[in-house]
């Protein structure tokens, strides 16, 4: 059975499938299955709940796990204070969702759980689902500095000191630089996940061609790759945090805009 | 790719759950679980800072009180000195009286006795010319058989011991 033939489809791990629902469950017209994505939204939501609620035992003297949690809701509080000021303590709530959330996401995507027969599935390499963080993080950005400075708020942009035959001309490049962040934000990410999830498979599908050509190929060839494949999973993981503190540090950003203007 | 394929009849079931499963996690963990979070964090930086406080002010008091102590120690210190220098001085004084009395008593003493030296030899003097008159009349009686008065043999004797 050595000559059947080993196909990988590097692809195919991104694929959509219902679990439940699939033709009944509609919400005004539109279906709303719970797919393997749903059902890993929900994974990382209790995962994410278990975490924190170990962190809450409101200990004098944190215990490692308290200790955990209260690191990363530093992590985002300073950041917030860093990039925003004081007025940036009350959307902690909303970032450190944000942050944990997709982290929590990237890194779920990443275990190794095929090996006891389950398919993680990272729902963060789906735009449909990173526009969605993008667009509240935008909206956010939004209400805010509507709300905040009105329509003063387009002042934003056109930076201090522009000379006033340049002002139209700069007001269309800052609106339309502006108006990308949006898809820049959600597509840094969906590239991202999805392009360290396509190497591991094309790089899984090398050691298993390898194997099968014969064994002086799968030393060679498919050993090198495997040693390469840890390599890369821990950059991978690497880039599960990173992505996800992109996100929510350039979300700090945007709203610094809108919070303080310029 | 699944994600451009699979778009017309999944985004809508990818949009809800999203929504609600995100949702849930900003309600909950979000705006229920990481303001207690922060909070406890708070609360041991306040209880840390004000520990502190307290610590630095029960030092300040710790060296009032030594300081308090030093000074205190001080004047008992130069108040025992002053006992001591006061005993000193009391006792010297007595002593000098005490020696000035003896001196004096045996001062006196001595005039006493010198007196009584003196009286002694003088009268042991006169008992001297007396029995040396006595010796006289009796030697110019028996020589020249002459009976020479009391008053002749004791000035001769005086003259006699006078001249040496």
């Amino acid at each position: 059975m050595a000559a059947q033939q080993a196909s990988v489809d590097p692809m195919h791990q991104f694929t959509i499938e219902p679990l439940a629902g699939a033709s009944t469950w509609e919400l005004v017209g539109y279906n709303i299955a719970f797919t393997n994505s749903a059902l890993w939204m929900a994974i990382t939501a209790i995962v994410l709940t278990v975490f924190v609620l170990g962190g809450l035992r409101r200990e004098l003297v944190p215990g490692r796990w308290q200790m955990a949690v209260e690191s990363f809701t530093g992590f985002v509080d300073d950041m917030l204070e860093a990039n925003i000021g004081k007025a940036g303590r009350k959307y902690l709530p909303y970032v450190f969702s944000l942050f944990m959330f997709i982290l929590f996401a990237n890194i779920l995507g990443l275990l190794p759980l095929g090996v006891i027969g389950l398919h993680p599935f990272t729902f963060t390499s789906h735009f449909t689902v990173t526009g969605i963080f993008a667009i509240i993080s935008f909206s956010i950005v939004l209400i805010v500095g509507f709300a905040k400075h009105g329509f003063h708020f387009f002042s934003l942009f056109v930076p201090a000191g522009t000379p006033l035959p340049m002002i139209p001309l700069i007001f269309v490049i800052e609106l339309v630089s502006f108006m990308v962040r949006p898809f820049s934000l959600g597509l840094r990410l969906f590239v991202a996940m999805m392009a360290g999830h396509v190497l591991l498979e094309v790089l899984s599908s090398f050691v298993i061609s390898g194997a099968n050509a014969g064994i002086g190929t799968g030393i060679f060839v498919g050993g090198a790759t495997f040693i390469l494949m840890i390599g890369i999973c821990a950059l991978e993981l690497l880039v599960a945090g990173v992505q996800a503190y992109v996100f929510a540090l350039l979300t700090a950003l945007y709203i610094n805009d809108a919070e303080n203007l310029h | 790719m699944p994600q451009i394929a699979q778009l017309a009849e999944t985004y809508s079931s990818q949009i809800f759950w999203l929504l609600v499963i995100f949702g849930l996690v900003f309600f909950i963990i979000g705006r229920g679980m990481v303001p207690k979070v922060v909070e406890t964090v708070g609360q041991r930086d306040a209880q840390i800072t004000s520990d502190l406080a307290a610590a630095q002010a029960a030092r300040d008091r710790a060296d009032e009180e030594e300081a308090a102590w030093r000074t205190r120690e001080n004047e008992n210190r130069a108040a025992a000195q002053a006992i001591i220098a006061d005993a000193k001085a009391d006792g010297a004084k007595r002593n000098e009286v005490r020696l000035g009395e003896a001196q004096a008593r045996i001062d006196r003493e001595t005039d006493d006795a010198e007196r009584r030296i003196e009286q002694s030899r003088r009268s042991a003097l006169e008992e001297i010319e007396a029995v040396a008159a006595d010796a006289t009349q009796d030697i110019v009686r028996r020589l020249a058989g002459l009976d020479i008065d009391d008053v002749a043999a004791r000035s001769a004797v005086k003259g006699a011991m006078n001249h040496g």
